[in-house]
Parts: C-alpha cells; sequence; structure tokens
C-alpha cells in the first residue's frame, strides 16, 4: 500500500520549473531514498511532498487524501520533516529542542501532559540523546546535534518521517549512526521513511526503494536492484561504476566519468 | 525544579526593585517631599497640599508612564529579536521611530497648536503607517515575511521617512522643537495619556506573555515551524502587531529612546535562559527598572533642570552593547 503518492507534479522553485509531471509511489512502512545529482530537484521534491511547498500542477496523496485539503496542523501528526538546514536555534538545550516535537498535539495555553513527557524522554532515549538533555545545541558535535533533531522528529511521533540529506556535514562514523537510528526506527518502531541522500551506496543498503531524479524529470524508480545498475547510473549521474555485490546489495567500488565513444 | 526556584528568586528581586524604584521616584525629584507627604497623597489626598498635587498629577503619571514605556519598549525589543533571528533588532527596524516623528513633525509644521495629546495620537498613527507599509513591502513577495526582506523593508522605509521630516524640519525652522523628542523625556507623560494609552500596553503585554510558547518556535526555520503544523506568517503578524503597539505608543510618548529594547532582553536571557515564558516577564521587569531608575537620575542628577534620560540610557547602553557585540563575535 503506497502512503504517499503524486500524480503529474509540477512544481515552480524560483520561477523555474524545477520538477516536472513527476508520478511517483512511496510504500508504506518501507525506506524510500531519492538520489540524484546536485540541483535535480530532489529538496523540492521532498518539500512539496511534506507540503512545505506548492505544486503549481498536479496532486499529492498522503494516505490516499489530497494533502492541499489537509489542515498544517492535522499534517503535522502524521508527517514530521526534518529540512536540509538544521543549523539554527543554536542557544537552545536538546531538550528544549526535542519538545517542540509535541506541538502539533499540544493545544493553545495547556502545559506539558505526562504523555508528552513520556513521548519526549523515549524520543530522546531511541536517538542516544538523553545524556545531552541539558546541553545547548550550539556545544554540540556535528552527529550529536544532528541526533538531536531526529530526536524532535520522533517525538512528534508521526507514521511517516521526512529527512532531506540527514547525513551531509558528518564524518563517516556518525553518517552511519544515523542511517542505523533511520533503519531501526523503520524495522522497530514501524515508521514509513522517505529521504534524499547523495552517498548512493548508503541509499543502496538501507533503503527498499528508490526514486531516481533527473533535471526534475523521474529517472528511475524501482528496488535497489533495479535501479542501481551500471547503465542507470550512466544516465543518471554521467558515471561509469564499478558495481559489486556486498551483504547482497549492491555497492559502488569505484566510478570514473563516463566517456561516450568507449564501450560502456 | 531548582532552575525554577531559582527563576521565581529572580522574580521576586526585580518585583522588589521596581517597587523601591517606583517610591523612590514619587518622592524624589527638583522639590523634595517626605515620607510622609507621599503616604498622604497616595492614601488621604488632600487637593490644598501644593506638594501632594505635585505628587499625584504630576509625578505618579509620569512615574507610572516611566514604568509602562520602560517594559513596552523591552519587549518590543525581545520581539523583534525572535523575529529577524538577530540579536542586534530592535524596534527601530519597523520604521516606527521614523514614521512617529514624521508624524510629529508634520504637526509641529503645520498645527504648532495641536494638544500634546493630540500630537501624541497622531505620532502613534505615523508608527503604524509606516510599519504597515514595512508590513506589506515584506509580505509582497510569497516570503512570508522573511527576516531579510522585514529588516531591509523597515530600514528603506526609516530612510523615507526621516528623509522628509528631516527636510521637513529644515524648511520649517523645527530642529529645536525636535531635539528633545529625539533624546527622549517622560517629562510630559499626564494622566489623560496615560488612562488613553496606558491600556494598549498592557493589553498587548498580555497578549505577547501568551505567545510566548509561539515565540521560541521562531528560532526553528521556517520549514521546521510549519511541518510541526504552526503558521508562521500569523505568528509573525501577531508579534509585530504587538511590536507596533507597544513601541509605537512608548515613541510617541517619550521620543526614539535607543538601547532599552536591545539590551534589557538579553539581561533577562542573561539570567533566565532562552525560555521566552520566563524571558518575557524579567524583561517585562527589567526594563521598567532601568527606565524608572534613569527618570530619577535624570530628574534629580542637576535640579532643577532636566538631563534628557535617553542620554543616560545610552551612557548605560552603549558599554553594554559594546560588550555584547564583543562577546557575540567571539563565538563566531
Amino acid at each position: 500500500m503506497n502512503i504517499i503518492e503524486t500524480k503529474k507534479v509540477c512544481v515552480n522553485y524560483d520561477k523555474k520549473l524545477t520538477i516536472h509531471d513527476l508520478s511517483i509511489q512511496i510504500p508504506k512502512g518501507q525506506i524510500t531514498t531519492l538520489i540524484g545529482p546536485n540541483g535535480c530537484g530532489k529538496s523540492t521534491l521532498i518539500r512539496t511532498i511534506a507540503r512545505l511547498l506548492k505544486p503549481c500542477n498536479g496532486s499529492v496523496f498522503l494516505d490516499s487524501e489530497n494533502i492541499e485539503q489537509k489542515k498544517t496542523s492535522e499534517m503535522a501528526k502524521e508527517v514530521a520533516v526534518l529540512p536540509q538546514s538544521s543549523d539554527v536555534a543554536n542557544d537552545m538545550t536538546v531538550q528544549e529542542l526535542v519538545t517542540f516535537g509535541r506541538i502539533p498535539y499540544r493545544h493553545r495555553f495547556s502545559s506539558l501532559s505526562k504523555l508528552d513527557h513520556e513521548k519526549i524522554d523515549w524520543a530522546m532515549e531511541k536517538a542516544s540523546v538523553q545524556d545531552l538533555a541539558d546541553r545547548h545545541l550550539s556545544t554540540l558535535s556535528g552527529g550529536q546535534r544532528q541526533r538531536a533533531w531526529i530526536a524532535m522528529a520522533i517525538a512528534q511521533d508521526t507514521d511517516t518521517i521526512i529527512l532531506d540529506e540527514p547525513t551531509t556535514y558528518l564524518d563517516l562514523t556518525h553518517q552511519l549512526d544515523v542511517m542505523l537510528l533511520i533503519k531501526e526506527l523503520n524495522e522497530k518502531e514501524d515508521r514509513t521513511i522517505v529521504m534524499a541522500l547523495h552517498d548512493l551506496n548508503h541509499a543502496a543498503r538501507f533503503s527498499d526503494q528508490l526514486i531516481a531524479i533527473k533535471n526534475g524529470f523521474l529517472q528511475k524508480a524501482g528496488t535497489v536492484d533495479q535501479v542501481i545498475t551500471k547503465e542507470n547510473l550512466r544516465n543518471i549521474f554521467n558515471i561509469d561504476a564499478n558495481i559489486v555485490e556486498d551483504h547482497g546489495k549492491p555497492m559502488i567500488l569505484s566510478y570514473d566519468r563516463w566517456r561516450s565513444g568507449e564501450s560502456a | 525544579m531548582k532552575s525554577n526556584l531559582r527563576y521565581s528568586l529572580q522574580i521576586t528581586v526585580a518585583l522588589l526593585v521596581l517597587f523601591l524604584l517606583l517610591l523612590m521616584s514619587v518622592r524624589y525629584g527638583s522639590n523634595q517631599t517626605s515620607a510622609g507627604t507621599v503616604f498622604n497623597a497616595i492614601f488621604h489626598y488632600d487637593p490644598k497640599d501644593i506638594d501632594q498635587r505635585i505628587i499625584v498629577s504630576i509625578r505618579i503619571p509620569r512615574v507610572l508612564g516611566a514604568m509602562l514605556i520602560g517594559a513596552a519598549l523591552a519587549v518590543s525589543g525581545a520581539l523583534m529579536q525572535s523575529v529577524t533571528k538577530n540579536p542586534m533588532a530592535d524596534s527601530g527596524l519597523l520604521g516606527i521611530n521614523a514614521g512617529a516623528a514624521f508624524m510629529l513633525t508634520l504637526c509641529f509644521t503645520f498645527f504648532p497648536k495641536m494638544s500634546t495629546l493630540n500630537t501624541t495620537a497622531f505620532s502613534v498613527i505615523g508608527a503604524g503607517i509606516s510599519a504597515g507599509l514595512v508590513f506589506l513591502i515584506s509580505s509582497l513577495k510569497k516570503s512570508q515575511m522573511s527576516p531579510t526582506i522585514l529588516v531591509l523593508a523597515g530600514m528603506a522605509i526609516s530612510a523615507f521617512f526621516t528623509a522628509i521630516s528631516e527636510g521637513v524640519a529644515v524648511v520649517a525652522n523645527l530642529k529645536q522643537d525636535l531635539a528633545f523628542w529625539h533624546f527622549g523625556g517622560i517629562s510630559a507623560v499626564s494622566w489623560a495619556q496615560l488612562t488613553r494609552l496606558g491600556p494598549w500596553i498592557i493589553i498587548a503585554l498580555i497578549v505577547v506573555y501568551f505567545m510566548s510558547s509561539n515565540l521560541n518556535l521562531l528560532s526553528l526555520s521556517d520549514d521546521s515551524i510549519k511541518s510541526l503544523g504552526k503558521n508562521i506568517l500569523s505568528i509573525r503578524l501577531l508579534a509585530l502587531v504587538c511590536v507596533v503597539i507597544l513601541s509605537g505608543i512608548s515613541v510617541s510618548l517619550v521620543g526614539a529612546v535607543a538601547f532599552v529594547g536591545l539590551i534589557i532582553p538579553h539581561i533577562a536571557k542573561f539570567l533566565v535562559g532562552t525560555d521566552n515564558k520566563k524571558v518575557i516577564p524579567m524583561t517585562v521587569l527589567l526594563g521598567a527598572d532601568l527606565t524608572v531608575l534613569a527618570d530619577l537620575i535624570a530628574r534629580t542628577i542637576d535640579p532643577p533642570r532636566e538631563t534628557p534620560f535617553g542620554i543616560i540610557i545610552s551612557l548605560v547602553g552603549v558599554p553594554f552593547f559594546i560588550y555584547l557585540a564583543r562577546r557575540d563575535g567571539n563565538q563566531i
């Protein structure tokens, strides 16, 4: 069953048409990753399905309901979003940040309920930031800070979590930590994950479905094995990739610029 | 729990200081009165006693005015800093000071006999008009009042109104009359002004307190706020309308007093942390403390003359501002 579906979506961003006639399906309970070169429209698509951008044509459906008909406050109980640039709010503590995740459930003047406190503690524990609860974000390392932001998204307690390049600027250990955390959320908590990633090996290792986008057009969508092929990578990234198999998943061992004329 | 106890203690101290300052302000001035006269003036008012009359009809409204205006300016500074995500912002950035000065210049030029009550009303309108223009410009593009566009529009509108009022002032030879307004002074606050304008300030302060958890949110990115299910535009708009009411009225009453809005929120955050539920009440009290104190000094430092109290606030404010700028600079 598809939790999110776009039907012939076009999106304008900065007066340029960045997404053209895009129809994708995101299955419930799986990890779906958007891949593609810089500027291909990954972030724009992520923001469109999160209802942060309005498509100029076509529609986005969440649980077969057009998201334009949904209230912002209803959306917030169903989809949590971790935007790309989370480098603001540095003077607040981790606990304060994670508490924001409960906003969709709070009534105007009421204070935090028992359930809110439980969910906040649970989210901090899941993301392993409970020991950092009283630390200011500005004093954390990049990896700790990203885990704190993910904890906020977890505290929002939604069926779907959307993340835009969650591993950018992190070293390889912290990248792995974040990816394992996302995998755990998917497997143990049964969350649907939609994310954009640059690292194709991470995408291949941790995703169930891949959606490749180039110049705002859908290039290829399907399982990891269907998408990560020599031919597709040549079309999407213009690279000549040497693909091997690792733990039953395709892995790019090395790659070079693809030159026309040479046999592929 | 420990931090809550500390917060209660801090609030209590700030309240006590305010109470003490209010009493001293009512008692001391260009002519000294005894504590007994103050007591009688408040509890057994005798209109025939000239000292009591000075206290009731001049000093008390002035001191209450100083208190409200200090709170209003400080809170509007805190709001502006949250909305623009810029620690150096204050309400002047919305074109409020320039708009108020513009209307005041027009009143002085074309209706020189107009009463203070009416000129104040007009400069509140001027502040509203220029802030309204800034809102309009910054919401033209679908920018949802983005901080950068807001600040740029505010600077442009300020420059525009300042240019016109300076021009008019030069032509009409008004420099003298406007000078005192630019330095700021509370001497003119009367019961009539207080009863008409004071309630607005109090209502706006209450509204700000109830939106303080939304103000915390403003430190997140627009995308994050939206994905938490909140409408950024309405949060920003409500905050800015409160800024216009709070500082528009203050500026019209006492002039373009700098630095209260800039420094008080920072001191408050230094004391109580970043949660606006605590920052806003602390900002209210500290703003009132500083302004009442500055007004008291302004009246007593060189009697019977009055030193414009904007000067006193700036004398305290500038060194603190430099300290802050240096401290923030070190972090980068």
